[in-house]
């Protein structure tokens, strides 16, 4: 299972990485394995706001249908359209080409509460 | 010395419901009935009988005619006829061999019920038809009604709803019409983890947001994470019992309790009620709400898509709320309809799936009280036999008795050879059973939900058992699960791809790459 050191986490199995303020989001390895083959992602349109926690969007698979929670709370400002056509990035690079959503945090430090990777990887044993 | 005996069994034919001697010819694709046209082939040709014949131009304003005609098949009727046959001997059917789908209920159908609901007198009755012509309907109707209640220990029901679904939807919208009568607007409706995939959706199509809790060590709905989830917010709680792991909900009293406390309605899922037929019943253990399956408990058709029925009986603060009209005794004899006072409406443009009402009716004459007892006793000994069987081949989390399905894992096989439980359901396919639900629930991993039913004899449970070990010890004696990954060898359609099935979905023929 691919537990990338430099992201933080959520118990609910998403990822989240800082880039120039901005807060990109996606699911684990372990939660694209998990799953299974994905088959639909359902996404907030850019410019929804949306509370730390709170529903994100839905992940369906052949097994499956799950929430996604925001990690952190702010305004969704870039969405990963590619998904629609090609959901099986999802299983192939969760943390590349697989991510969700791009938010500007309301409070960037809303990250800091979240796991780091052995934090998550203890998680998920 | 010689090693002892193991245990062995025939391979030859066995008398259990195997459904190895199927006849399925061939392997060519059926081809559609598209392709079966033939330009000018017609399923019938009506003979010259004198009578004045009409265009459809002299019928019909021209401007609501087709200037093209339907690309329609042209067919006859034996071409037809042939077709669905050839088709039919490729489906899998609970009246071809056992059929353990946990959750889903498939038991055998009594065919006595089809035949009376064959009659003319039922069968070709118009639902219009008003309530003096139909006295005999209304009955039906209203004893059905009765039944229900009394299986269930609740107060009133609607034979609307026209399959499981449905009857969640209801059931929403009567919590709903109640709180609302209350002058509250609740928001939360809380549904356990191992919970049926319908519920959710049948909470976000009632309007209402779902929360989600835990399950215990034991299997049951972890009593600390309910009441920390229990607030004046919470509309109610959908629960089934027993759970979606087959186990009895041993804290049903303290979750009923707690749920009142806050003044939120208990709604029973009755997708397992089969395990308890006469012998509990959810009104007793404190629920406002129940729906039943006709086509799971009462064996009416299932499987092929229906028609289902989705029954639900409440409590009587709730009777005045149900969806009308309902069929009603009249004061001195007699049945006519009648809608409740604050009725949410009608859940059907008639008055439910009536011939499904019917076969179910008769199913509970058939039975009586003591007969339906038995069918839950004989569900629930077949179960635990089953899963006793398959203990040292699969794992059994939740170790403790179950009520009418057993959930095993194939965790440990995968660990140890790769065998997953699609690839049991798939090899199981190839010795002659349909495959268990796999990958349900969501909180077993590698998850085999198996329900053989009151309706296979103890042959036909062997029979399966020995199926299921069968497959493991392929896999182990061989060290991996290269042969299961090929199964089935032996169906029309072998291993199809789900997913590219669901991302590239081709809905009709001529898209066909």
């Amino acid at each position: 299972m691919d537990v990338p050191e430099e992201l933080r986490y959520t118990s609910d199995h998403e990822w989240a990485r800082t880039e120039e303020g901005r807060i990109r989001i996606g699911i684990t390895d372990f939660a694209q394995d998990a799953l299974g083959d994905v088959v639909f992602v359902e996404l907030p349109a850019a410019g929804t706001a949306v509370e730390k926690g709170g529903p994100l969007g839905e992940v369906e698979s052949t097994k499956s249908v799950s929430q996604i929670y925001a990690p952190v709370g702010g305004t969704v400002v870039e969405v990963n359209g590619d998904l629609a056509e090609a959901p099986e990035k999802l299983n192939e690079e969760p943390y590349g080409s697989g991510w969700l959503v791009v938010i500007d945090p309301s409070d960037a430090s809303e990250l800091d509460g979240l796991l780091d990777a052995a934090a998550y990887r203890a998680s998920t044993e | 010395m010689t090693p002892p005996e193991t245990e062995t069994h025939p391979t030859g034919p066995l008398p259990g419901g195997r459904a190895l001697s199927a006849p399925l010819l061939g392997r060519e694709d059926e081809p559609t009935l598209f392709e079966l046209s033939s330009p000018g082939r017609r399923a019938s040709s009506l003979r010259t009988t004198g009578l004045p014949q009409w265009g459809a131009d002299e019928l019909v304003p021209a401007s609501w005619l087709r200037t093209e005609p339907v690309p329609l098949p042209e067919v006859s009727e034996r071409d037809l006829a042939a077709h669905f046959t050839r088709l039919s001997h490729r489906q899998y059917s609970v009246d071809l061999g056992a059929y353990p789908l946990g959750s889903c209920t498939m038991k055998y159908n009594p065919k006595v019920c089809d035949e009376a609901a064959a009659r003319a007198g039922f069968a070709n009755v118009h639902p219009a038809s008003p309530p003096f012509l139909v006295q005999g309907w209304l009955q039906v109707l209203c004893e059905l009604e009765e039944m229900l209640c009394e299986v269930t220990g609740m107060a009133a029901a609607t034979l609307q709803p026209a399959a499981g679904a449905a009857g969640e939807l209801t059931g929403l919208l009567l919590m709903r019409a109640y709180h609302a009568a209350r002058g509250q607007d609740r928001r939360k409706v809380i549904i356990p983890d191992s919970a049926h995939g319908t519920n959710p959706a049948s909470v976000t199509l009632g309007g209402y947001e779902v929360t989600t809790v835990g399950t215990n060590a034991r299997g049951g709905v972890d009593l600390d994470s309910l009441r920390a989830a229990l607030d004046e917010d919470v509309a109610g709680i959908m629960l089934t019992n027993p759970s979606t792991l087959g186990l009895f909900e041993e804290d049903i009293s303290e979750i009923a309790a707690a749920v009142h406390e806050v003044g939120a309605l208990l709604y029973y899922d009755g997708a397992n009620l089969n395990a308890i037929l006469g012998v509990v019943r959810p009104g007793d253990m404190g629920f406002d709400i129940v729906h039943l399956n006709l086509h799971k408990t009462f064996a009416t058709p299932h499987g092929g898509g229906g028609p289902g029925s989705g029954p639900v009986a409440v409590s009587a603060r709730l009777a005045d709320y149900l969806p009308g009209p309902r069929p009603v005794r009249l004061e001195g004899g007699g049945f006519s309809w009648a809608t409740p006072e604050l009725s949410i409406g009608r859940l059907h443009s008639w008055h439910g799936n009536a011939l499904v009402l019917l076969r179910a009716w008769i199913y509970l004459r058939l039975h009586g009280p003591d007969g339906l007892r038995r069918v839950a006793e004989i569900a629930v000994l077949n179960a635990n036999w089953l899963r006793e069987r398959l203990r040292g081949t699969y794992d059994l989390p939740y170790d403790r008795p179950v009520m009418h399905e057993c959930v095993v894992s194939a965790a440990s096989l995968e660990r140890e050879t790769g065998l997953r439980a699609i690839d049991v359901a798939k090899r199981l396919l190839e010795l002659g059973f349909h495959s268990p639900t796999v990958y349900f629930p969501l909180i077993v991993e590698e998850a085999l939900m198996i329900e053989p039913t009151e309706t296979e004899s103890p042959q036909t449970v062997a029979a399966l058992a020995d199926a299921l070990v069968q497959v493991a010890a392929e896999a182990r004696a061989a060290g991996d699960a290269a042969s299961a990954r090929q199964a089935p060898r032996t169906t029309p359609v072998r291993r199809v791809d789900e997913a590219r099935a669901a991302r590239r979905l081709v809905a009709t023929y001529d898209q066909r790459p």
